[in-house]
């Protein structure tokens, strides 16, 4: 036993042999490497934009970012938070409903195959129905725009964190290795559901979680369509209906901005429910 | 080493049958035609008794482990613990398998802990004595050598560590049966060896009536009181060794006429088509 138990416990023992010295190049620093991403994308946008670029894709009507940052200024000095704080209200209610209730019904279909025959059709038929086709309905069926634009942002997050459930549940119990361990103790359905299968599907059922908070604000501007006065969405629909293009722009970027906050919050915190997972990706250090 | 020489050093096989395979056949549906897998297997283990299956490869040594647990059902005849014949998984049964299956998301520690929480006699109870049960687990990792790394996940630990915490987990709930499929299959020749003493061990300080399936003669010869040899599919005991070895017994032993003798018998017997 070369290993001690005291190199193990800090993440991997072959990570400490493998790790090389400080990297005279700035470009092997990874915050260096992904701010030099942002400047180089806004920098190529923004040139584009001067130069008036017009091959196939013209960009001489396209606001440049310096525009775009005088609409995030303007924004932001009138009253932003009004529109940020409806737009996270919806997305989030309607991302908890949708995840919960994917969760619940993923189980229940990976589960027992009773569920998966009553529910799964029904679900795979309306699955691929885009958020902007439920607009109509949305406004017959919910007594308020409020509820209508909650279930819109909802149908984007619920398939994601259903399907990946469902998946993860069904390859966990497809490990016929694990399952044996509950089996030979005599463990009942519930106690191998409970320490087999919840955790064993975790993993899956994160990634669905990530996906379906990335998708609920991909719904927000089909679902802020039916708002009348306040949200990012509402904002970014507005200006374009109004033909006031900076604005558009920096709703997209504003709803790209939070999405991928609140993707990351997700995945974060999924991950540390998982401690046992390390992830080591080439040339990772 | 004859029968009649070892009935009378290890009374215990006289006393009554924990295990008892009466007239066990098996056979599994090949493209539709039924092929016989095992035949007319009798024979039965007493209290405290260690017995190794060896045999050819596909001889159906795992069927007959995976009857015992209760996982496979039992073709013809009956496999009875203590009289009853088994028909589902024991809880009284701890199995450690060929990869030792540790819970990837359980340290070693909640791995080892894994059948007191599901076995409904302890589960009762490890509520009100968590700290009492945690306190046994750990006397049994110590005993392994597993101390210094209870808090580790699996994929933080060798294989011959994963096989020791799998092998603690066998017998946390003080099973009165041990089934042992291939343990060690995957691990190095050392560190293979390291684990048939740690077995003994851990085999005289529970006194828990072991069943061995394994390809290993030396193995069997080692950590066996009565060694059954499988002929080849359809199969039948073909072979019954007594080792009369004194315990403990030490590696040394492995080269001492006696053993070679015996592995020289089982390994005649083996080949015998």
């Amino acid at each position: 036993m070369a290993v001690t138990a005291s190199n193990i416990g800090k993440g991997s023992p072959y990570a400490r042999s493998a790790q090389v010295k400080a990297n005279p190049f700035l470009l092997a620093n990874r915050s260096i490497r992904r701010l030099l991403a942002l400047a180089l994308f806004f920098g190529i946008w923004q040139l584009l934009c001067a130069t008036g670029f017009d091959l196939f894709i013209n960009f001489q009507l396209v606001p440049a970012p310096t525009e775009v940052a005088k609409a995030t200024l303007e924004f932001f000095t009138a009253d932003p938070w009004v529109h940020i704080k409806s737009s996270l209200m919806r997305v989030l209610l309607g991302y908890a409903i949708a995840s919960s209730l994917g969760i619940v019904l993923g189980v229940l279909i990976g589960w027992f195959e009773a569920f998966e025959d009553l529910l799964l059709p029904p679900l795979e038929l309306l699955r691929p129905i885009p958020a902007v086709a439920w607009i109509p309905l949305a406004i017959l069926m919910f007594p308020n725009a409020e509820s209508g634009m909650v279930y819109i942002t909802s149908i984007g997050a619920f398939f994601p964190v259903l399907i990946s459930t469902v998946r993860g549940v069904e390859s966990t119990l497809s490990d016929t290795v694990l399952i044996r361990v509950g089996q030979c103790l005599g463990a009942r359905p519930w106690h191998i559901f409970k320490h087999i299968v919840v955790p064993g599907s975790m993993p899956s059922i994160a990634s669905g979680l990530t996906i379906g908070m990335g998708n609920a604000w991909f719904c927000l501007v089909t679902a802020e369509i039916l708002a009348g006065r306040y949200g990012v969405g509402y904002i970014t629909w507005e200006s374009y209906v109004t033909s006031n293009y900076p604005p558009i722009v920096m709703g997209m970027l504003l709803i790209g901005l939070m999405g991928a906050a609140s993707s990351w919050i997700v995945s974060r915190a999924t991950g540390a429910l998982m401690p046992w997972r390390v992830i080591r990706k080439q040339g990772s250090a | 080493m004859t029968e009649q020489l070892s009935l009378a050093t290890s009374p215990q096989v006289e006393t009554a049958a924990v295990l008892e395979f009466r007239d066990v056949g098996l056979q599994y549906r090949m493209s539709g035609r039924p092929m016989p897998v095992i035949e007319h297997i009798s024979l039965s283990v007493g209290e405290a008794e260690f017995v190794s299956i060896v045999g050819p490869s596909g001889c159906g040594k795992t069927s007959l482990l995976r009857m015992i647990s209760g996982l496979n059902p039992v073709g013809k005849g009956q496999v009875c613990f203590r009289g009853e014949p088994i028909t589902k998984p024991l809880s009284s049964v701890g199995i450690a398998f060929q990869n030792p299956v540790l819970l990837p998301w359980r340290t070693t520690l909640q791995n080892v802990l894994l059948p007191l929480e599901v076995v409904p006699t302890h589960r009762r109870q490890l509520k009100n004595q968590r700290s009492r049960y945690e306190t046994m687990a750990q006397d049994l990792l110590a005993t392994v050598g597993l101390e210094d790394f209870q808090h580790h996940y699996p994929r933080q630990l060798s294989g011959g560590m994963k096989q020791r915490a799998s092998l603690c987990r066998a017998l946390i709930h003080q099973p009165e049966l041990l089934l042992l499929d291939e343990p060690f299959a995957a691990l190095d020749a050392f560190t293979r060896e390291e684990m048939w003493e740690l077995l003994q061990r851990l085999w005289a300080r529970s006194q828990c009536t072991s069943v061995l399936v394994t390809h290993n003669l030396r193995e069997a010869i080692f950590l066996s009181d009565t060694v059954y040899v499988m002929g080849p599919r359809p199969s039948q005991m073909v072979y019954t060794l007594k080792v009369d070895l004194p315990r403990p017994r030490t590696l040394d032993m492995c080269f001492t006429e006696d053993f070679h003798q015996m592995y020289t018998e089982l390994r005649q017997h083996i080949q015998r088509k």
